[in-house]
């Protein structure tokens, strides 16, 4: 028989590698995930500007200057002026915001709201599941933005419901992929131990099925990043957003519709921001799936 | 069970492997476990039944090793999430210390659980990913307040691997960090975490290698006779069975079909199911093995969902008689502490 010290220098304990440095992890990634690494910049800049926008910004973007109204760019303003004679670029950095609060905002709360409601739907399984899932469904058969219309119209215009509006669609679609994978952990052994342990409902869907979801969460979550920014220039668009004179980048596409055929860089510009944080998002959102879905982690 | 059938079955106990007491820990009676077959959407309904479990009886004494052996499918893992409650049964009755514990609810049923552990077959996804080594071993002890003092909590669980046969020092690692043997080891430290009276072993070193399995084996020896453990083994591999258990309990398609001492069973299997299992077992002595009679029995293992009329062995059975296909046989004494589910022998 072999007894317990020989166990124990068969299971020898060897050191772990060290943990690399920073720097050389941000290295490889940069090498490995190059269109990700430059996703994550744009939305830097971006955030950067938000935060530092009283710093950064040349002018003030409520002034109105009725000397140079729709003027072209020039030096004094570089992207040109708006038909109130307001400083575009300006406008463009305190309007990244109002994106990056609707955008945050949104894709957090409507992950997680999905992710809560997936893995309960999984665990609790049954009548719980079959009615969630069903009213999902609603939910899901609506295009997201005639969606997002009826609660705006609801509510009223205004970001608070502008945000509402967007997080309803974003709940379902999250709930949906995460059940999915939440149905898959529960029939893993360690959450049978868990059950077998004594352990509360609550405990095991918090502590043992969250946090092994994570991966598609995380791509939820940046997959709506982009998405709500989207969702929020249509709304303000289509009028129903951010009210004027707060900067918001949609909001400043529609009421250039109106001068932009003299006047393009009124129109050209916000639809630049809109479009370019959208890929930078997309792009980082890429790459996060990439690095955290194990089949594609071998690229 | 009787007080008699008790009796024999302690006075039959040839040789003794640890301390086994005349006290039954748990008894199970007439354990039926049927899955519902559902279709429609809207509204399921039920099409059929599988009938994982389907009346199976046995007790086990405190200190003993109840082997619980058959092929993929016949139940005997469904027959361990049942005393679990990891699966509600159907019907039948499984009493712990007095208790059913299909009737419990949920408060009682933790007190039950403290008592009751389970150590998987899977070594790999029986720990979860995302939690370290001294987190999944020392959560029931901070959930139920066992140690609630977080300095006192990691010495036990350095204690736990000590006796498990792993560095204290594993705590602060993940599951991917080590191999199949050592994550096992976890698996048993959690599962002795709880001070348990009962552990399941379902197939618990089905999945390793060869010298793991014997290291691991006695590893569950040792703790069995220091911790005064009462284990349900439940595997497919008849020479470990042998080589742990005091008594065996063969299953066929939900049914028990022979339930005997270990020693009795393996060298006068009385069953014609029990006989052709032993059978399979290769002898590692190629001359032995080709001149042995080798008894094969024909056909597939019928589906759970339509098992067959009477004896469910009948079809494949080679003693097999008339009346097979309409009287289910009792499960029935023949030899004191050897009972057979079987009218012909």
């Amino acid at each position: 028989m072999v007894t317990v010290s020989e166990i124990q220098t068969e299971a020898q304990f060897e050191e772990v590698a060290p943990k690399k440095p920073w720097s050389q992890v941000a290295l490889e990634l940069c090498r490995k995930q190059p269109l990700g690494v430059f996703g994550l910049a744009i939305v830097f800049v971006m955030i950067i500007a938000a935060i530092l926008a009283e710093l950064v910004s040349p002018n003030d973007p409520l002034q109105e200057h009725f000397d140079a109204m729709l003027a072209a760019p020039s030096a004094e303003y570089l992207l040109g002026t708006d038909e109130f004679g307001r400083d575009i670029l300006t406008r463009l950095i305190y309007g990244s915001r109002t994106a990056l609060l609707v955008g945050f905002v949104c894709a957090i709360v409507g992950a997680t709201g999905g992710l809560v409601l997936g893995v309960a739907s999984a665990y609790f399984g049954g009548l719980f599941d079959l009615i969630l899932q069903r009213i999902l469904d609603v939910f899901m058969a609506f295009p997201l933005i005639i969606l997002a219309l009826a609660v705006v119209a609801t509510l009223g215009p205004g970001i608070e419901n502008v945000m509402i509006a967007i997080i309803l669609p974003f709940v379902p679609q999250c709930a949906r992929v995460v059940r999915s994978n939440a149905l898959a952990i529960r029939e893993i052994p360690y959450v049978d131990a868990a059950r077998a342990l004594g352990f509360s409902d609550a405990r095991i869907i918090l502590r043992h099925m969250v946090p092994n979801v994570m991966a598609p969460y995380l791509i939820m979550l940046t997959t709506f990043l982009g998405q709500a920014i989207l969702l929020e220039a249509s709304l303000s668009f289509l009028g129903l957003g951010v009210q004027d004179p707060t900067p918001a980048w949609g909001l400043m596409l529609s009421n250039a519709s109106e001068f932009f055929e003299g006047a393009p860089w009124v129109a050209v510009y916000p639809g630049v921001a809109i479009s370019l944080s959208v890929f930078g998002f997309n792009l980082f959102g890429d790459s996060v799936r990439d690095v955290l879905d194990p089949k594609m982690r071998s690229r | 069970m009787s007080e008699a059938q008790t009796q024999a079955g302690a006075d039959y106990g040839s040789q003794f492997r640890g301390q086994v007491s005349d006290e039954i820990l748990i008894t199970v009676k007439d354990l039926k476990m049927h899955f519902p077959i559902t279709e429609g959407i809207i509204v399921p309904r039920k099409v059929a039944d599988v009938k994982a479990v389907d009346g199976v009886d046995f007790y086990i004494r405190k200190g003993e090793t109840l082997g619980l052996v058959g092929e993929s499918g016949c139940g005997k893992t469904t027959t361990g999430r049942c005393i679990l409650r990891l699966e509600t049964p159907t019907a039948g009755e499984i009493l712990y210390d007095g208790k059913d514990i299909c009737q419990l609810n949920n408060k009682d049923l933790i007190d039950v659980r403290k008592k009751i552990q389970v150590i998987f077959q899977d070594p790999y996804s029986s720990l979860n990913p995302r939690m370290k080594i001294g987190e999944i071993i020392g959560e029931p002890l901070k959930v139920h307040g066992i140690i609630p003092d977080e300095a006192k909590r990691r010495e036990r669980i350095g204690y736990l691997l000590g006796r498990c046969g792993l560095h204290p020092d594993f705590a602060d690692r993940y599951p991917h960090e080590m191999s199949g043997g050592q994550r096992q080891r976890v698996g048993i430290a959690r599962a002795l975490a709880m001070e348990p009276e009962f552990i399941i072993c379902d197939e618990a070193v089905s999945a390793l290698d060869v010298s793991i399995q014997a290291q691991v084996i006695n590893l569950l020896e040792e703790l069995r006779d220091e911790f005064k453990l009462t284990y349900l083994f439940i595997s497919h591999d008849l020479s470990v069975v042998r080589h742990i258990c005091h008594r065996v309990a063969v299953m066929y398609l939900g049914h028990m079909v022979e339930l005997a001492d270990c020693d009795e069973l393996f060298d006068h299997p009385l069953h014609p199911y029990s006989q052709a299992l032993l059978a399979a077992v290769p002898i590692p002595d190629p001359d032995l093995e080709k001149t042995r009679a080798h008894t094969i029995i024909k056909g597939e293992i019928p589906s759970p969902i339509n098992p067959p009329s009477g004896c469910v062995f009948h079809p494949r059975c080679p003693l097999a008689v008339d009346s097979c296909s309409q009287n289910i046989p009792d499960f029935r004494e023949v030899r004191p502490g050897h009972w057979v589910a079987c009218t012909e022998v």
